[in-house]
């Protein structure tokens, strides 16, 4: 009967999502008069959860699931499902996440509301309140089959700390030759970086810079800030840029803490992309930009004056709040 | 090969999103309606396809007869036919079955469907009908490439992309990279003219039940005004963030 969620781990760690979903499963568990559950999978230490608000973990571990795969995780987060006889499963909205949710949605019969972005409306009917259109709108979603999957948007919850501990038993659900049947065959990815799935802060810049060979500010600025670099969509499109920096309707979604924009004139592509970020600061000489409609704090200036000048400020700043 | 596209007929990104009846319906009126975004880059890359491999391709919306400017608008960029299985697009699994019974009639290698929607952002769609059909599955696809039977397959990940190697019939979920932005195609008056010849069948849904329904929607609350910060005062910024706005 319990609520379930998948926590998901990166090198044996559990990532800050899976702990937003603990505590998110913790409070829709106890309307619903039930525990959580979490499913890991190759996680070595799973007490953290525990203070998050989860009451069991199913513990797998198995070596060919070293490598993701959507077919093969969604087996194993089914199977929880069905040893738990949970009827809400909850999951993140990681790239991973989202890739397996419809099929563990499929193989449980189960409604499944994506982008949800807070506790259940009412349980009985559920409904859950998502994000659509693009962040320019919201709906309230009732599920109506027996089984729920619902997908957390990132960052919309926070972390609720919790008092317990979590009892750990290891799980071995059956994995069979299908759910291997793609394979991988090499995984690109940056290290030591940032990324922007994972930041807190992204500093993004655009046309305004002029050239990729100004760039360097942009990147000390985020070095500063311990956030990710991102780019608008005519950067990536001129090269400037990678295009996995391009953020905006058609790049990478962001839903940091703080989203500072530099040059970016804020066109309704970019914004749809950026808008789910809780606090935006605009950095641009344009005071008509759009960017400062949706901005929280603006400063209309030249970025090769602004950008420096902040660099000095939040270095003071940190060194006094080391 | 035989490629099908699955379309979503959605508003233009520029569109005001407002809403009617008591806040329970979407209203369209005076709304601009385009093909899904990230159905464009798969039709696109479908129709690579056909021409430098050879392929025929079908593209299928599930919609009433009010989709079939933008049905039309994907023939006219170079799909060879289209399938418009008549029914409101009520949820993603209601789609996907839709879609499901589509595929096992046509008998489909690739079937390739944005991995989002721009209305509805529900993200389920490929996914949903790759698994009612027991295909193969891979989201985010920002690049493919395919090979007799079998698909090298590049997909997104936070913080990089993994290739994979999936064997056909295979369906992907497409966004930008599966081709660029400058390779997207306006159609051109030749385009337009044969496109109206091409066939559109139109075909009735299955009876199959959605597992959801959006009970009511809700526009964002209204945003506070931006607080300017002048340029010669950047310590107001700093402390802004840190007392006000506990970001730093």
């Amino acid at each position: 009967m319990s609520v379930l969620i998948y926590a998901e781990s990166a090198e044996g760690k559990f990532k800050k999502v899976a702990l937003e979903l603990a505590s998110y499963a913790k409070k829709v568990a106890e309307s619903l008069g039930t525990t959580v559950t979490a499913v890991t999978i190759n996680a070595s230490d799973v007490s953290e959860l525990g203070n998050y608000g989860v009451d069991k973990v199913l513990k797998v571990s198995n070596d060919k699931l070293n490598k993701f795969s959507a077919k093969a995780y969604a087996d194993v987060i089914k199977q929880a499902a069905q040893k738990e006889g949970a009827k809400v499963v909850v999951l993140s909205s990681t790239t991973d996440s989202l890739y397996l949710a419809p099929i563990v949605a499929v193989n449980l019969e189960a409604g499944f509301a994506s982008n949800v972005v807070a506790l259940p409306v009412s349980t009985s009917p559920f409904q859950v309140k998502r994000n659509a259109f693009s962040t320019k709108g919201f709906n309230v979603t009732e599920i109506s089959s027996d089984v729920k999957v619902l997908a957390l948007a990132k960052n919309s919850f926070g972390l609720v700390e919790a008092s317990g501990a979590a009892a750990a038993e290891d799980f071995a659900p059956a994995l069979n030759d299908a759910d291997f049947a793609i394979v991988v065959e090499s995984v690109e990815k940056v290290t030591g970086k940032v990324t922007i799935a994972d930041a807190e802060i992204v500093v993004s810049a655009g046309r305004g810079l002029k050239g990729p060979e100004n760039w360097g500010m942009i990147e000390e600025l985020a070095a500063v800030l311990g956030a990710a670099t991102a780019c608008s969509k005519p950067v990536s499109d001129l090269d400037w840029r990678p295009h996995s920096e391009h953020v905006g309707q058609t790049g990478k979604p962001v839903a940091a803490n703080l989203y500072i924009a530099v040059g970016i004139s804020g066109a309704i592509q970019h914004i749809a992309g950026i808008n789910s970020s809780k606090v935006k600061v605009v950095i641009n000489t344009d005071p008509e930009a759009p960017f400062f409609k949706v901005a929280d704090y603006g400063v209309v200036g030249d970025a090769f004056q602004v950008v420096p000048a902040l660099i000095a400020k939040l270095k003071e700043f940190k060194a006094k709040n080391a | 090969m035989k490629i099908l596209v699955c379309i979503s007929h959605v508003p233009d990104t520029t569109s005001k999103i407002n809403f009617t009846n008591g806040d329970t319906e979407f209203d369209t009126n005076g709304v601009q309606f385009v093909i899904n975004p990230n159905d464009e880059f798969g039709l696109t890359r479908a129709i690579w396809f056909k021409e430098k491999q050879g392929a025929h391709v079908t593209v299928v919306n599930v919609g009433g007869a009010e989709t079939e400017a933008t049905i039309r608008k994907a023939l006219a960029i170079g799909a060879d036919e289209a399938i418009r299985v008549n029914a409101n697009p009520t949820d993603g699994f209601f789609v996907a079955k839709q879609l499901a019974e589509v595929v096992k009639n046509g008998g489909y290698d690739l079937v390739i469907a944005g991995k989002e929607s721009l209305d509805y952002n529900g993200g389920m769609v490929p996914g949903m009908l790759a698994t009612i059909l027991g295909y193969n599955f891979v989201n985010s696809c920002v690049g493919i490439e395919v090979d007799g039977n079998t698909a090298k397959v590049t997909r997104e990940i936070d913080g990089g992309k993994e290739i994979l190697s999936a064997g056909l019939p295979l369906v992907v979920g497409g966004q930008k990279g599966i081709v660029e932005e400058k390779d997207l195609r306006i159609p051109n008056m030749r385009g337009i003219m044969t496109a109206r010849t091409k066939a559109l069948n139109v075909v009735e849904p299955t009876g199959d039940a959605a597992l959801t329904k959006v009970v009511k929607y809700e526009s964002p609350a209204p945003k506070s005004a931006c607080k300017i910060v002048s340029a010669d005062n950047l310590d107001e910024l700093v402390s802004l963030l840190h007392n006000e706005a506990k970001v730093i």
